[in-house]
């Protein structure tokens, strides 16, 4: 399938599918070797999204498919590090899971931190060391995960009681949310962590009034930061009016200009990228996403708005079968979560699956303008090493967690 | 704890569900309106996928719009450009990226993208798609003859004004020409460029032949006694007496010339006050057949009503009286314009030259209009005709005598009269001048309309010549016809 794939865009690229099947055979095997009994359908799924991504990341800019196949080299050594390591039982890392807290926090304070921390349209979510660039905040999702599946496993019959000072974690972690939000400007990363949070809050707890209070004081303070923050409210604007009738003063150009011709440029060409794939698509390597002059029409096309490229050249059939692949890749997840024994693996693998379902919600949504549009990756598909990298540790903690579910059921 | 993780998990199934469902609203739904918003950039760069037809004059070869291929995000894009430049501007207009469309490229934009109802075209243009090759779309022959054209230009070299010739029994355009135009090849990258304008005119993107406006003066007159004759009201040899000057509403209304001595004739018939344009004869025309009458033959040379020619709507311009720069239909004619001034053509009167040629070819025609026509035919890419021009009628203004009548006054005038510069040695020429009154002292209007042979017209013209302080119809619109005629008879 993948070497069909590939074969699409130029027949030139066969070699290149043959090393991206020889990849994906090695991590099978890595996998065959260390988790033996773990859930046999991630791994495909995960290997179909990464050659879908790749595929399109090689038809927008060969360059970057071939600096992402490197990423997805590194991330595979590190998925099979994982695995080596912790194969025998990773329920060990509970020990350190302040550790891991610890490490969460510093990392999504990195991009604040004056010196390496850098601002990429308008959110400050990078941290770049000489030429390399890297966005902590991906892989701090899931220390933050294991963090919080440990500390609430510990905790659970405490906060289950739901007296007000069992309520201080929540608050906490809601004050560390809005704070995030704050320094990094970025709607979608403090929704990820806050909806993970309290996901997971729920699960441990089964506390409803958590959710609801939680979501409750999320809003508010979503709407405080709102009135504070230009930037967030921008993203609002643009989310509520991304057409204006009459022109509004641009803060790029300076001058009075239409929004869509602005601020809102990227999501309105995106929306027209959609709209053209209609029912099936353009057909890959056919859609237009260069206008008369050759100018790309939409920017960051690859990284955050990989999914209107995949939606205009795959048509709703292909878009729909793509986030369908998805559910299936959260079915499984859930399924993990449900099988596995101890509350500490249920946490992590449901932590894991809803924060990889949040993040597909927060950044495809706010393309098809459900929510408002932030600046994240599309897990396995969008350009980016950070990304890749997390999102295959992430696929290891899951494939480590079914493992050893599996293998206590089958004794 | 099982029970949890399953909500969760609903919960995150729906999450993903509603990404579908919001994709589904925006390939589906909105995608129509998206399609149509002017800065879908996608839309456009479909539209330059597609080869358009190529646009020929009537001898099939001058190459008047082609395309230029370009390389552009790994397709080939078409651009068009035109090789006769500013020659046929006005006719063909431009198709661009940034400025849309004008001219007949936006007018027949079905037939040169091949996405006309034309089942040949259907086919085709669905095979193209299908095996992902090039739509092509279908070529223009025009009915202008291009080397008419070109001497037409040359003849209105510094003047503002404009010149149609028509075949008169089939209404084929011959030539159509305004001044000042524009280069369509600059539209694009160099629009301040292509709009500038040296000398006195301006608004060179105004095809001045189908959308100006000029008062018409003396060619006016045509109607006038195309009226007369046929309500059977006046014969060519009806008697006048020309004291220099017409009472109207109790005041002179003097005859062309000195106004302190304008030129007098004394007793006359009314061919003779034809053949030299006599104000008072007409003026008194005016207020026995009334202002009505003579509005209700205008119209039933097409006054009132948009030209019906194959360019856009908006480059096209009614004939009329005009109030305020509107339209003026007087409900009551008797009350509300002068019957006289009407008479010869000043009132408030407006016409485009398109009108007077038409009028000149509907006499030319023994009294049947027809309809003009750009568009000789248009051809697929495989060469297979897919239309050709018919012959239409638009309608019967005047009976056969009235029009045989007015051809042998219209002779007297190039013969005898105020039209002699528009004499060709050998063949009868019919023709009409008019000098407008343009509200400045001696500024006027030029205009000269006739049509060649008389016996047998094969075409009929019409010419205006904007602004021309002390030139008359006869000096200085004439000369341009009788050449343009001559070279399109030859």
């Amino acid at each position: 399938m993948f070497i069909a794939r590939q074969d699409v865009v130029s027949t030139a690229s066969l070699t290149y599918a043959g090393i991206f099947f020889a990849l994906y055979v090695a991590a099978h095997l890595v996998v065959r070797y260390t988790v033996p009994f773990a859930d046999p359908y991630l791994l495909p799924i995960v290997g179909l999204l990464t050659a879908v991504g790749l595929t399109e990341i090689y038809r927008l800019n060969p360059d970057d498919a071939f600096k992402q196949a490197g990423w997805i080299v590194v991330a595979l050594a590190l998925f099979s590090l994982t695995l080596f390591l912790l194969r025998y039982d990773y329920r060990r890392v509970e020990a350190y899971k302040y550790l891991f807290g610890l490490t969460a926090i510093v990392l999504l304070v990195l991009p604040i931190l004056p010196l390496i921390g850098l601002t990429v349209n308008g959110a400050r979510l990078w941290v770049h060391i000489g030429s390399l660039r890297f966005q902590p905040g991906e892989l701090a999702k899931i220390m933050l995960i294991v963090f919080l599946a440990g500390y609430m496993r510990e905790k659970r019959e405490v906060l289950a009681q739901g007296r007000p000072k069992d309520w201080g974690p929540l608050l906490l972690v809601w004050a560390m949310a809005m704070l995030v939000l704050l320094q990094t400007r970025d709607l979608g990363g403090g929704l990820l962590y806050f909806g993970i949070f309290l996901a997971m809050l729920y699960i441990a707890t089964a506390r409803t009034a958590y959710v609801g209070a939680g979501l409750g004081l999320f809003i508010i303070g979503a709407i405080g930061v709102w009135k504070v923050t230009p930037h967030v409210q921008d993203r609002v604007t643009i989310w509520l009016h991304p057409w204006s009738e009459h022109k509004v003063s641009c803060p790029l150009s300076g001058q009075l200009e239409l929004r869509q011709n602005c601020q809102s440029f990227q999501l309105v060409k995106s929306l027209y990228s959609i709209g053209n794939g209609e029912y099936a698509g353009t057909g890959l390597g056919k859609g237009t996403f260069q206008n008369v002059d050759g100018k790309q029409i939409i920017p960051d096309l690859n990284t955050d708005f990989i999914y209107s490229a995949l939606a205009q050249e795959l048509g709703l059939i292909g878009a729909a079968a793509l986030l369908l692949v998805y559910m299936i890749f959260v079915l499984r997840g859930m399924r993990i979560a449900l099988l596995s024994q101890d509350g500490f693996s249920k946490l992590v693998a449901a932590g894991l699956t809803f924060g990889f379902a949040l993040q597909t919600f927060i950044i495809v949504g706010g393309i098809l303008r459900l929510i408002p549009l932030t600046g994240i990756t599309l897990p396995f598909v969008s350009y980016g090493g950070s990304s890749v990298v997390a999102n295959f540790l992430l696929l290891a903690g899951l494939l480590l967690i079914s493992n050893r579910a599996n293998r206590e059921l089958l004794r | 704890m099982n029970k949890q993780v399953s909500q969760m998990g609903v919960v995150a199934l729906v999450l993903l569900a509603a990404l579908i469902v919001g994709t589904t609203y925006w390939q589906t739904w909105a995608n129509a309106s998206l399609a149509e918003r002017q800065d879908n950039d996608i839309r456009l760069v479909a539209q330059f996928t597609i080869k358009r037809g190529k646009i020929y004059a009537s001898d099939g070869r001058t190459l008047l719009a082609t395309n230029v291929p370009k390389r552009v995000g790994g397709r080939t894009l078409y651009f068009r450009r035109y090789p006769s430049g500013p020659l046929f501007s006005d006719v063909v207009g431009y198709s661009t990226s940034t400025r849309s469309q004008a001219g007949l490229e936006r007018s027949y934009n079905d037939y040169l993208t091949g996405s006309n109802a034309n089942l040949d075209t259907v086919f085709r243009s669905a095979v193209d798609r299908l095996r992902g090759a090039t739509v092509t779309g279908n070529d223009l022959v025009l009915t202008i003859r291009p080397g008419v054209q070109a001497l037409a230009r040359r003849l209105l070299q510094g003047k503002c004004g404009a010149v149609v010739a028509l075949e008169p029994a089939t209404g084929r355009v011959l030539a159509m020409v305004t001044n000042p135009t524009y280069n369509p090849n600059l539209i694009e990258k160099h629009f301040g460029l292509a709009t500038r304008t040296t000398g006195p005119c301006r608004s060179p993107l105004l095809n001045r032949a189908t959308a100006g406006t000029y008062i018409p003066g003396s060619t006016f007159k045509i109607i006038t006694a195309a009226a007369a004759l046929d309500t059977g009201r006046f014969t060519p040899d009806s008697p006048f007496n020309d004291p220099g000057y017409c009472i109207e509403y109790g005041k002179q209304v003097r005859n062309a010339g000195n106004p302190e001595a304008p030129e007098t004739f004394g007793s006359v018939n009314f061919a003779f006050g034809f053949q030299h344009s006599v104000n008072s004869v007409f003026c008194n025309i005016g207020k026995t057949i009334g202002a009505g009458t003579i509005l209700r033959y205008a119209e039933r040379f097409g006054f009132y009503s948009l030209p019906p020619l194959e360019t856009p709507e908006n480059e096209r311009v009614e004939s009329g009286l005009y109030n305020r720069r509107r339209l003026f239909k007087p409900r009551r004619p008797e009350f509300q314009v002068d019957p006289g001034r009407l008479a010869f053509g000043q009132e408030r009167l407006q016409v485009t030259p398109l009108q007077m040629a038409m009028v000149a070819a509907t006499v030319a025609n023994h009294g049947a209009m027809m309809r003009p026509r750009l568009v000789e035919r248009v051809v697929s890419p495989g060469g297979k005709t897919i239309t050709h021009l018919k012959r239409e009628q638009l309608g019967r203004p005047i009976k056969r005598q009235t029009a045989d009548e007015l051809t042998h006054m219209m002779e007297l005038a190039v013969r005898g009269g105020t039209g002699t510069a528009a004499y060709i040695p050998g063949i009868r020429v019919a023709g009409k001048t008019g000098t407008a009154e343009t509200g400045r002292p001696n500024v006027h209007t030029a205009w000269f309309t006739a049509f060649a042979p008389a016996d047998a017209p094969r075409v009929a013209i019409a010419v205006v010549v904007e602004d021309q302080l002390n030139g008359f119809g006869g000096t200085i619109a004439a000369p341009i016809a009788r050449e343009v005629m001559e070279a399109l008879l030859r």
